[in-house]
């Protein structure tokens, strides 16, 4: 075993682990920024300016001001949950991105089943959510933990369905060789991407899942205006601050899973030297990351909210059957052709 | 190395098992079966079962604890009170008793021939459960299909409030 | 490499667990959640003699036993839910209006 850890391989894979992670943190830390701009400009408001050169440094002022504040614990709370939930919230956010795609050679580990390990991590994160609600015992954490905590397992649904046809046509769980699957061309410059294969499973993924995020229109469970905070109300400090990363990690775990399957992932036109060629990828992926959390933003500024059992009737009957329908009409063409 | 993992997440399952009798609270003991279903999950890796370790995850730990999560956290149970008198001498016997069965299904199993050997590792991907399933195991799959909708009908029907 | 005896007497020891939970435990939830742990130590079972005859049948099979068991947790679920609804209490013992 020794002679695993300091062999080139572990090393490669360490640095990989680091630049990956550095990477994600980093950035979680400025989608706050980029999330606080784009809404203020749609409302017609500079947003943050004074922290730093157009606001630079608001998210490290924010993170400072999270360490800084006093944690509470409410005195009926149950302590080992209420402390317990945040982490059981952060730690499979986390974890979907060590089989993610960042580049041709930039992924930490490429399972044969990675699609599945991310949805089957997702679907663990619900746990953080019901928990903190529960555990925080007063009314508001309760309620908008339990509808929370339904609508993520109702979209989970139509999120996991939607994406079959796509795995009908690409053959394969593993997420890099659904970005390979996809680095044809016709006509030599259309690429053929999974969202010309399949629109409507397209729409239904992105749907479901800005639902499954808990983000507007869906996010009655944390709806400022009616629940005071939803289920982390008696959340202060570091704990408040490892749930809002949970949520922002959601958000690109399920951008990212939307580019890998449907637009191609980090394959792009590369030019240039070498160096060119090696980081052009990974600058790809990020572009069409940011594109859907750019999409993400903007829907916050902008829709109104759903109400819960027009949410809960959207998803059941409306997405759910609609994506069974483009599984039966994928696999009749499959079995066609 | 793999020893290592399969003594650790072989204790974890067989801890978190144990857990599920000790709480007194059956929310905790909810969540120490999830622990153990994680656990269960890491094991079915090491024996070359990823497709079923991820499904395990999916269906066990993020569907069915779900459904149990919530039940209690909706019927607002208080910590259990101390069991029936007339029983409590029942856990004096019980478990001696069981650890004798433990001791003797150890000393028959002990012996069990590994067969595998030097060969590549058997892995359960999900080509070759797709194919088998779909081809010899189709009529299974599709009464499962139907036993799926009896509970989804039953389980509605149960839990209304006045029929 | 990993025997296969190992693996079988940690199933084994599950499964004890979980017949001492089911004889043991007085909460209805708590009787349920023991039987999940005996099927997973049977399906535990299964997969370790899948590897060692080499057949993915007995995966297919954890496959199945897998299905059932979420039907079975989804009607005992909505049961508890009933005979809550009715007693106020999920003590196994307060349920027994057929006893002679």
């Amino acid at each position: 075993m020794i002679e695993y850890l300091t062999s080139p391989d572990f090393v490669i894979l360490m640095i990989k682990i680091i630049v990956i992670f550095g990477g994600v943190m980093g950035s979680l830390a400025y989608l706050t920024w980029i999330e606080r701009k784009v809404i203020a400009r749609v409302q017609m408001r500079p947003g943050p300016t004074r922290v730093g050169p157009f606001g630079l440094l608001q998210p490290i002022a924010d993170g400072l001001k999270f360490l800084f504040k006093e944690d509470v614990i409410p005195v009926n709370a149950n302590r080992f949950l209420y402390i317990a939930a945040p982490v059981v919230s952060l730690i499979p956010a986390l974890l979907a991105f060590s089989v993610i795609p960042f580049g041709p050679w930039l992924q930490i580990t490429d399972l044969s089943v990675g699609l599945l390990f991310i949805f089957a991590i997702t679907s663990l994160g619900v746990y953080g959510i019901a928990l903190g609600g529960w555990a925080s015992n007063s009314k508001y954490p309760l309620m908008g933990a339990i509808r929370s905590a339904a609508q993520m397992i109702s979209y989970e649904l139509s999120l996991t369905l939607s994406v079959v046809g796509v795995l009908m046509i690409a053959n394969t769980l593993s997420l890099n060789q659904l970005v390979l699957s996809q680095q044809r061309a016709w006509l030599g410059f259309i690429p053929r991407w999974n969202i010309f294969l399949q629109p409507v499973a397209f729409l239904i993924y992105i749907v479901s899942a800005i639902a499954e995020t808990n983000r507007l229109p869906f996010d009655l469970a944390e709806s400022e205006q009616e629940l005071v905070a939803g289920w982390h109300t008696e959340y202060s400090s570091l704990k408040f601050a490892m749930f809002m990363l949970a949520e922002y990690a959601n958000m690109v775990t399920v951008s990212a899973l939307a580019t890998i399957m449907f637009l191609g992932g980090w394959s792009g036109p590369v030019a240039g030297p070498d160096w060119l060629q090696a980081t052009l990828p990974t600058l790809w992926f990020v572009l069409k990351i940011f594109i859907f959390i750019f999409f993400y933003v903007l829907l916050r500024s902008t829709l109104p909210r759903l109400r819960y059992d027009q949410l809960m009737n959207f998803g059941w009957k409306f997405l759910l059957p609609l994506s069974l329908a483009n599984i039966l009409a994928t696999s009749f063409v499959v079995a066609i052709s | 190395m793999i020893q290592i993992l399969f003594f650790l997440f072989a204790a974890l399952a067989a801890g978190a098992a144990i857990n599920v009798l000790v709480q007194k609270h059956v929310l905790y003991s909810a969540l120490s079966l999830i622990l153990m279903l994680t656990a269960m999950s890491v094991l079915f890796v090491l024996l070359g079962a990823d497709f079923l370790a991820v499904i395990q995850i999916i269906v066990y730990a993020g569907a069915i604890m779900v459904l149990f999560v919530f039940v209690i956290m909706l019927l607002n149970l208080p910590a259990d009170e101390d069991g029936a008198d007339r029983l409590r001498w029942l856990k004096f016997i019980g478990i001696p008793l069981g650890l004798f069965f433990l001791f003797l299904v150890t000393a028959t199993l002990w012996n069990v021939e590994t067969g595998t050997g030097t060969q590549p590792r058997f892995v359960g991907s999900p080509q070759a459960i797709g194919q088998t399933l779909f081809t010899d195991y189709l009529l299974p799959f599709e009464v499962t299909s139907l036993l799926i909708l009896i509970a989804l009908v039953g389980a509605v029907v149960f839990a209304k409030k006045d029929l | 490499m990993i025997p296969a005896s190992w693996f079988l007497i940690l199933s084994a020891v599950l499964f004890l667990i979980g017949v001492l939970g089911f004889f043991l435990k007085r909460n209805i939830i708590a009787l349920l959640l023991s039987v999940e742990i005996m099927l997973n130590a049977v399906n535990l079972t299964f997969v370790v003699f899948s590897n060692q005859h080499r057949q993915i049948s007995g995966q297919i099979f954890v496959f199945f036993v897998l299905v059932v068991a979420a039907a079975e947790a989804a009607v005992g679920l909505a049961l508890v839910i009933a005979i809550f609804r009715n007693r106020e209490s999920l003590n196994v013992d307060r349920s027994n209006l057929l006893k002679w």
